[in-house]
């Protein structure tokens, strides 16, 4: 889950880490309003829940609360990277001294948490890694023990900072880490975090994405707001794992790994699949709902269901997608392949309740499939 | 890994899940010797003796692994029980684990030399022996006992390639589920380790998927193994930033594409299929 960046910041904030004074707002007239309230120059930056919004004209420097005005008007109700920005963060300029970069993250490698500072911050830090990596301090940490502060201290030190600054900044990256296990975080960074010319530690921006699987015990975290199509939303609204593609094989599988699979293969055979859907896992019980959303694409021009089972059973899915068909009664062709726990009647059910002849081999049923579309003549809604 | 045939506690085996996963064990040869639910000391479940606790449990039978049917958030209570009582394998099944939990479990289990199995993962079979999970062991068309080791993120794909398989007349020495989170206490490179050892295992079918490490990191071993690997990558369509369904498979940064692992495993010798019917074509052909 995205915390976007005032929510993110009010989270940190109230952790005992400095963030620019500063509030958000939904029109100009309130740009105006707390841009008043600050001195000196502000900066307008639009909310959206994702990342690189510098580089897509979402972050705008403000010198007076008239120009704060105007660049709120411009923003709000524009797009940015797919979103419709209506809101705009509106805070106070620090007086920087130095820029750093400073995350916590979670390193696969490790299988623990992973710390990255650097004086080069207000920059991608891949970026920085892959051109100078020597300006990159990367420490993985003991979750069990913790981040020390032994060994925030020689983090802090290692940096070309004014030694006066090496105490504020091991205590703020031992707040970070804190944070990092309170909010079950996958990424918490600040970039940048600033020096300002009074030697404090600001966090200019702030970027934090909570677990899914651990939303269930963040309360704080507040209602997210979901990313992707409108399909792809509804999808999450319903709990399914849907992703939206361009092509017109609408693909039904159970399992991450199978639909996956499935996809290549249909691109393998020289078709295109239309989306990723699963109906494996905890949603084999769902097939239904999970046909209606693979038909409500207008896309799709015919129908791969492709099961093995394992741990779902493929006659349960079955079940399920024959009262969706019934229901639905979607005029596309549909091709089957059935296998694993449950095919014998999975495959009966198909064969009396939708006269369809189940493939035997996948590639067969994927050939059909990308046949199917290629000679469809309907116009579904 | 598993070499011999282990006495399994299962830990959960009063709810639903729990209770039908080991009666379908107990038929298939799997030596469940004990279930664990909280205050749930004293009951039966399909024979099996129930204990409050693990250490009960360990007081009165011997257990060489835990397979845990609770739901994610109870997971880690119940992964670090086993782990502090001395259980030398735990199988974590439930996806949807936080996976701060599971930084906590693996850093322990590392600590305690105790294996870890997932989580996020259907478990293990061998064919002819026993299985431990959700993997429905005593399919004879995906299971036959053979000299083929498989071991796969994904449960579902690793049922496809297994049909194909035994369709083809291979049977498998194990097939070893790893999960489909981006942290698992038992890594592809764990794995192929395992197999080359294993003297029951003549080659190895390695199914990965997009998203971390795994794939990279095993295939810096490959070039080590006097077996031949076979491998075939899921995802070759993921678009960058989206989570395929599984937690772990996603492609961020430009990293983690099925193309990197493909090219990583190929240069390593692996060979490597482009669709799963291919992974058997391989294999005849070594």
């Amino acid at each position: 889950m995205f915390v976007e960046e005032h929510d993110a910041k009010q989270l940190i904030s109230t952790g005992g880490i400095t963030i620019p004074q500063g509030q958000t707002v939904q029109t100009p007239d309130g740009a105006y309003g707390v841009a008043n309230g600050i001195s000196g120059a502000v900066m307008v930056k639009a909310q959206v829940p994702t990342g690189k919004r510098g580089k897509g004209g979402g972050i705008i420097k403000c010198d007076t609360p008239d120009d704060a005005r105007e660049a709120a008007e411009r923003l709000l109700g524009s797009e940015l990277s797919d979103f419709t920005i209506d809101r705009v963060l509106v805070e106070g300029c620090a007086d920087i001294a130095q820029e750093l970069y400073a995350a916590i993250t979670i390193d696969p490698v490790s299988g623990g948490p992973l710390l990255m500072l650097s004086t080069e911050g207000g920059m991608d830090i891949e970026e920085v890694h892959a051109t100078s990596p020597d300006k990159v301090q990367m420490v993985t940490i003991d979750i069990e023990s913790g981040l020390g502060a032994g060994q925030a201290m020689d983090l802090a030190v290692e940096t070309d900072l004014d030694p006066q600054m090496h105490v504020p900044l091991a205590g703020m990256l031992l707040t970070l880490y804190g944070l990092f296990r309170q909010y079950d975080a996958e990424l918490l960074e600040i970039n940048p975090l600033a020096v300002t010319l009074s030697g404090e530690l600001v966090a200019l921006d702030c970027k934090l994405v909570i677990d899914d699987n651990a939303v269930f015990r963040q309360p704080g975290a507040g209602p997210e707001r979901h990313i992707g199509t409108a399909l792809e939303i509804e999808a999450k609204e319903q709990d399914f794992l849907f992703v939206e593609l361009e092509g017109d094989v609408g693909v039904l599988a159970n399992g991450a790994g199978l639909t996956m699979s499935t996809m290549d293969a249909v691109t393998a055979h020289g078709g295109s699949p239309a989306n990723f859907l699963e109906v494996g896992g905890m949603a084999y019980k769902r097939a239904t709902p999970a046909l209606a959303l693979v038909l409500k694409n207008p896309n799709v021009k015919s129908l791969l269901v492709n099961l093995c089972g394992a741990y779902a059973r493929t006659d349960v899915i079955a079940e399920g997608l024959i009262a969706g068909f019934h229901e639905l009664k979607p005029e596309l062709d549909v091709s089957f392949c059935i296998h694993g726990t449950g095919e014998d009647r999975a495959q009966q059910l198909v064969r009396d309740e939708l006269g369809i002849e189940p493939h035997e081999s996948m590639d067969d049923a994927v050939r059909e499939a990308i046949a199917n579309a290629a000679a469809y003549t309907g116009s579904r809604p | 890994m598993i070499s011999s045939k282990p006495n399994v506690l299962v830990q959960g085996i009063t709810g639903s899940e729990g209770t039908y996963w080991t009666e379908q064990m107990l038929a298939n040869g799997t030596s469940v010797v004990a279930g664990c639910t909280p205050g749930k000391g004293g009951q039966e479940v399909a024979g099996v003796p129930v204990y409050s606790t693990v250490v009960e449990a360990l007081v009165q039978h011997p257990i060489d692994l835990s397979v845990i049917f609770v739901p994610a958030r109870f997971v880690k209570g119940a992964a670090v029980e086993a782990i502090e009582a001395g259980v030398p394998s735990v199988i974590v099944l439930a996806e949807f684990v936080p996976v701060h939990d599971t930084m906590e479990i693996l850093a322990l289990a590392r600590r305690a030399e105790a294996k870890l199995i997932g989580p996020n993962c259907p478990g293990i079979v061998f064919p002819g022996r026993d299985f431990v999970g959700i993997m429905p062991g005593w399919s004879d068309r995906l299971f036959a006992p053979g000299r083929i080791g498989v071991v796969s993120r994904s449960g579902s794909l690793g049922a496809l390639i297994n049909l194909n398989l035994v369709a083809g007349g291979f049977g498998q020495s194990a097939f070893l589920g790893l999960g489909g989170d981006p942290i698992v206490g038992t890594t592809f490179r764990d794995a192929l380790e395992w197999f080359e050892t294993d003297p029951n295992t003549d080659a190895v079918v390695l199914l990965g998927e997009v998203g971390g490490p795994m794939e990279e990191s095993a295939a810096e071993f490959i070039p080590s193994m006097s077996k031949p690997v076979i491998a075939f990558i899921a995802g070759q369509n993921a678009p960058e930033g989206k989570k395929m369904g599984h937690a772990g498979a996603m492609v961020s940064g430009g990293k983690g594409t099925a193309a990197s692992k493909m090219a990583a495993l190929a240069e390593a010798g692996a060979h490597v299929a482009s669709v799963p019917s291919e992974v058997v074509e391989l294999l005849r052909a070594l």
